[in-house]
């Protein structure tokens, strides 16, 4: 070994990739034909994609009537999905049976909770402390009077009128507000020390957990009034909310915990160490902390809430779901082959529209905290 | 980055075993390029390396000295130019990779042992699945290695239950287990605690004492020093330089080597 | 300086209130006394409501004939079955189809968790775009589609459309030919049985040989043959033959074999369409959890892909894998109460519904409602931590 040391006079740079490593052929060559079984599967999503899309296309759009089409249309022998019966009834989709003069109050609650709801989800939005309140205390009472009427000379509009897309917001926003703050105090009392408060809420988020909420519904359905004493009668609404309310608050009383789980003991000790009191130290050192951790958790159960809002249909709730069935059960006017299934595609189209909005919102704060966690 | 130290073990090294042969050659690299995507990795690699040769390569991070051992097993696939082990060339063949792997023994960062099999199992996996050992031989050789790392007692307990320094032992003997005729060693001691190095460095002095041809990636100047008979410096994807460690170290010639020596060395 | 000394000394007293073991007492004291008094006033409330609608309390009416009619039942239903005998056929329609959901939505959310792994564009995007679009969409909506949008615009029974096996799919759900197996029959389930302790009995051996001399043996192939050569033969030999009694399309109705209500059809498929999706993305997050590294060292020590997919990874992503998938099964059993909403004769819609409304026990047909679904998820809880105890990563 006598050529041992070496030292190299000329750098070489670097050159593009040889058309194997790069390009739209070696993107194909490693993403659709890599091997031989790789080159089987390519074909056959292929055939699939041929099978599937071109009826769906010609279902959704190339021979769907639509929003301006007649029902006429909409039963020929060929027509795809009847979007003028979506069109038509789009009103009593949004806002079931409230009285059509006075649909802006519900478009001002729309407009209000959006314009509150984009500044709290944009992490940078300074004043996040008065928007929370903004949002969770003085929103909900005003769209209260606002929907409900009875003060300022509004038409009182009794909540049975209420319906659509509607009640599906108005139940899972509520429906979150509330079961937050309760989840919070039940994922404490888990975390206690005393025996008694601990049992409690234990047995509480368990037993809730390992139902149904179907049968929470029908117990706050034919149960609650049976609680209230002789006389009261309860609101369907507030029916559907209770039992909405306590379903969600067990589930974020986990994903609480696991935040509060997720924080060192040092920061328990540090604020012991400070000489704060119990609820300060909550208040001003864990819960920060531990929800900011499970962001992503909460909006999580906002989805299943939102999603479980269509069985308050028990409680005899018109929401979204349940105002689509009536309509193609009962729209006689527009009966056709495609009318149900144009109406159970409509409101999927809703429901996913907000969902996957919410999932990849709950997906872009993950990563933030991700990132605002490693070094 | 982890921070390249100088651990030196103290005791003399029998060289009596280090004969590097004339003519075996291990493993033959020539004109070899990489690229990830568009990103050019490895550039004009040329690298011969004679059966019993220990190999000691340095360079800054990213510098592709990782991706480089890592071809020479096919864990990273080249474009250009040809890498040859054992007189197998590594093509896309199964068969080949296969017959290669089964002779280079690989020593990874984290260890990366099989957390829900024991130690003796760890060990024993690929000679009785890969090899067809019995699995009573497979387990007496594979004491045999522990006791070589020093540690037959922790046979039936989990990696999880290790030290870190502990599991990297393991890991190599688990390499030995399969009697490799090469070993890489990919930065084997930067993931460990200060006093853990020693212990790791240990086993791998004595591998080099009988003879065992080895390329170790890795920021241990001391050992380089110790053990290698040849240090490799790599920057930008390429081989700079090479020399003996003397040389190399009392001696760099190009500019990129001695500014990287002045760093590592204060 | 302060001495310490330990013991001798009373530690000085907080005042009274302001010792935290008091304190905590109080706090529980009150909790405590509210509670109870809520639920006082819950009872006095009820006991009071009850009183003025003239309603009775007690479990008495499980043993009063029911009366009413069941369209789907295992068991035999008539009118003049007995209340507690609702109750099973709920609760047995309740297992069937969480046990049938449960079997479909793990081959299909296996299938389709690791084709979102592939690296075949393709394969992986039409995974992944499943996924995205069912797991975003209500359950309920999803079993109104199937239900009232596909099975219910099928044609009518006179028009059913056939497909091959002698199946038929109308409006009235599906029909398919039913079985109906020989008294020699029984000596192939003996076959069957006795195929399956070979196999069992073939791994064994198989095993001890690979210790013993490091030979390999195709298990698989063999066990294969094994269990349809040996069944067959059985078969063959014994004269057995099953018959089959074919749907036939009569005037109005199907005259004959197996009849699959639209209900159940739709529960079931709704069911493991959606389960399917939590279950992918258990499977892909299981599988993404083990290390990349135990791929490099499987390969480094030169195992082939079969045996490094078998003995590395999927042993170690089954424990990631397991425990969500368990929560998954009892969602998936849990969800399987809103068959309610479309008919179909389950416990919650048997029970909490048609039985609650004609007996008017309220309390008593929901406790006993909800008791039924504590039980499932205490059973799974209890299995899991079993599970969990013996799978756990030995760790430092």
């Amino acid at each position: 070994m006598t050529d041992i040391g070496y030292v190299r006079s000329d750098i070489v740079d670097a050159r593009p990739a040889p058309n194997r490593t790069s390009g739209p052929v070696a993107w194909m060559r490693t993403n659709l034909f890599s091997t031989p079984f790789d080159t089987v599967l390519t074909v056959l999503g292929i055939l699939f994609l041929l099978w599937v899309v071109p009826p769906l296309y010609g279902f959704f759009f190339g021979n769907a009537v639509g929003p301006n089409g007649t029902v006429e249309e909409c039963r020929m022998i060929n027509a795809g999905a009847c979007w003028a019966y979506i069109s038509s009834e789009m009103e009593f989709f949004i806002y079931g049976f409230y009285d059509i003069p006075e649909q802006w109050r519900p478009n001002i609650v729309f407009a209000l909770g959006a314009l509150l709801l984009t500044p709290l989800l944009i992490p940078r939005m300074p004043f996040k402390r008065t928007n929370i309140v903004l949002f969770l205390v003085i929103y909900p009472i005003l769209s209260y009077f606002l929907l409900a009427g009875g003060v300022f000379g509004l038409k009182v509009i009794p909540t049975e009128k209420w319906g659509g897309l509607l009640v599906t917001l108005i139940i899972s926003v509520i429906g979150i507000t509330l079961s937050f703050p309760l989840g919070i105090i039940l994922a404490l009392g888990r975390q206690s020390q005393m025996p008694i408060i601990k049992t409690v809420c234990v047995g509480f988020i368990e037993l809730i957990r390992a139902v149904p909420l179907i049968t929470i519904l029908f117990m706050a359905s034919i149960m609650l009034p049976l609680f209230m004493p002789q006389g009261t009668t309860v609101d369907k609404f507030l029916r559907a909310l209770v039992g909405v309310t306590l379903f969600t608050s067990a589930y974020m009383a986990e994903v609480v915990r696991g935040g509060l789980q997720a924080i060192p003991r040092g920061q328990y000790e540090a604020a012991e160490s400070l000489g704060m009191g119990y609820w300060q130290r909550m208040w001003f050192i864990i819960l920060p902390q531990a929800l900011k951790h499970v962001i992503p958790g909460i909006v999580n159960s906002f989805i299943a809430l939102f999603k479980d809002t269509s069985l308050v249909y028990i409680v005899g709730m018109k929401d979204l779901l349940e105002a689509v069935k009536t309509k193609n059960d009962s729209a006689l006017e527009w009966q056709s082959a495609n009318t149900a299934t144009t109406g159970y595609l409509f409101a999927a189209m809703v429901f996913w529209v907000f969902c996957f909005g919410m999932s990849r919102y709950s997906i872009y704060m993950e990563n933030r905290l991700n990132t605002g966690y490693k070094r | 980055m982890s921070q390249p130290s100088e651990t030196t073990v103290e005791r003399s090294i029998n060289t009596s075993h280090m004969q590097i042969s004339q003519t075996d050659v291990a493993i033959d690299v020539i004109n070899m390029h990489k690229w990830y995507g568009d990103f050019h990795v490895l550039r004009d690699i040329n690298l011969r390396v004679m059966s019993g040769e220990r190999i000691v390569i340095a360079g800054p991070s990213g510098s592709g000295k990782s991706t480089l051992i890592r071809c020479v097993n096919r864990l990273e696939e080249h474009q250009e130019g040809q890498i040859i082990v054992n007189g197998t060339e590594l093509t896309a063949d199964l068969k080949r990779i296969d017959d290669v792997r089964r002779e280079v023994g690989m020593v990874f960062q984290h260890f990366n042992l099989f957390p829900h099999l024991t130690i003796l199992q760890n060990l024993t996996l690929a000679p009785i699945w890969v090899r067809g050992t019995p699995k009573a031989e497979a387990e007496a050789t594979a004491m045999h290695y522990l006791e070589r790392v020093k540690i037959p007692e922790q046979a039936h307990k989990f990696p999880g239950q290790l030290s870190g320094g502990q599991q990297q032992r393991v890991a190599i003997a688990r390499s030995l287990c399969m009697q490799p005729k090469i070993m890489l060693f990919d930065e084997p001691t930067s993931a460990l605690d200060p006093e853990m190095v020693k212990e790791v460095l240990e086993v791998m002095i004595s591998l080099a004492e009988e003879g065992m041809t080895m390329i170790c990636v890795t920021h241990e100047m001391g050992f380089a020093r110790q053990v290698a008979n040849r240090v490799i410096f790599m920057d930008q994807g390429q081989i700079i330089e090479q020399n003996e460690p003397e040389a190399f170290f009392s001696n760099p010639q190009h500019e990129r080597t001695k500014l990287f020596l002045s760093q590592i060395l204060h | 300086m302060t001495t310490f000394d330990t013991g001798q000394k009373i530690a000085p007293r907080a005042s009274f209130f302001n010792d935290p073991v008091i304190r905590g007492i109080i706090y529980q004291i009150v909790v405590a006394t509210l509670l109870i008094g809520f639920i006082l006033w819950i009872i006095g409330n009820t006991a009071a409501n009850l009183a003025a609608q003239n309603k009775t309390t007690g479990f008495d009416f499980l043993w009063r004939t029911a009366g009413f009619d069941i369209s789907f039942s295992l068991l035999p239903w008539t009118r003049a079955s007995y209340y507690w005998e609702a109750f099973l056929v709920g609760l047995l329609n309740t297992l069937l189809v969480a046990v049938i959901g449960i079997f479909f939505a793990t081959i299909l959310g296996f299938t389709i968790g690791i084709a979102r792994l592939s690296s075949n564009f393709i394969i992986s995007s039409l995974a992944t775009i499943y996924v995205e679009l069912i797991r975003n969409i209500p359950l309920l909506l999803q079993l109104f589609f199937w239900y009232f949008a596909v099975l219910k615009a099928m044609p009518a029974v006179r028009d059913a459309i056939q497909l091959p096996f002698d199946t038929f799919i109308s409006q009235r759900g599906i029909m398919v030919p039913k079985p109906l197996p020989d008294e020699q029959f029984v000596f192939v389930w003996i076959g069957l049985a006795l195929a399956i302790v070979t196999v069992i009995a073939l791994r064994y051996w198989a095993k001890k040989r690979l210790e013993a001399t490091g030979k390999r043996f195709p298990v698989f192939l063999t066990s294969i043959v094994i269990l349809l050569g040996l069944t067959s033969l059985v078969y063959v030999i014994s004269g057995a033959s099953v018959s089959f009694e074919l749907p036939v399309l009569e005037r109005f109705n199907f005259r004959g074999g197996l009849q699959l209500p639209p209900e159940f059809v739709a529960l079931a498929f709704g069911l493991t369409i959606y389960t399917a999706s939590f279950i992918a993305e258990t499977v892909r997050a299981g599988i993404l959890a083990v290390n990349k590294g135990q791929t490099e060292a499987a390969q480094s020590l030169g195992l082939k892909e079969n045996d490094r997919l078998r003995l590395v990874i999927v042993p170690q992503a089954m424990r990631v894998i397991v425990p969500p998938l368990t929560s998954q099964y009892l969602n998936l059993t849990k969800n399987s109460s809103l068959g309610a909403a479309i008919g179909y004769p389950e416990l919650v819609n048997v029970f909490a519904g048609t039985s609650l409304n004609q007996t008017g026990r309220a309390i008593e047909c929901i406790a006993i409602t909800m008791a039924v679904y504590l039980i499932f998820s205490l059973l799974t809880s209890a299995i899991m931590n079993w599970y969990n105890g013996r799978v756990r990563l030995v760790e430092r």
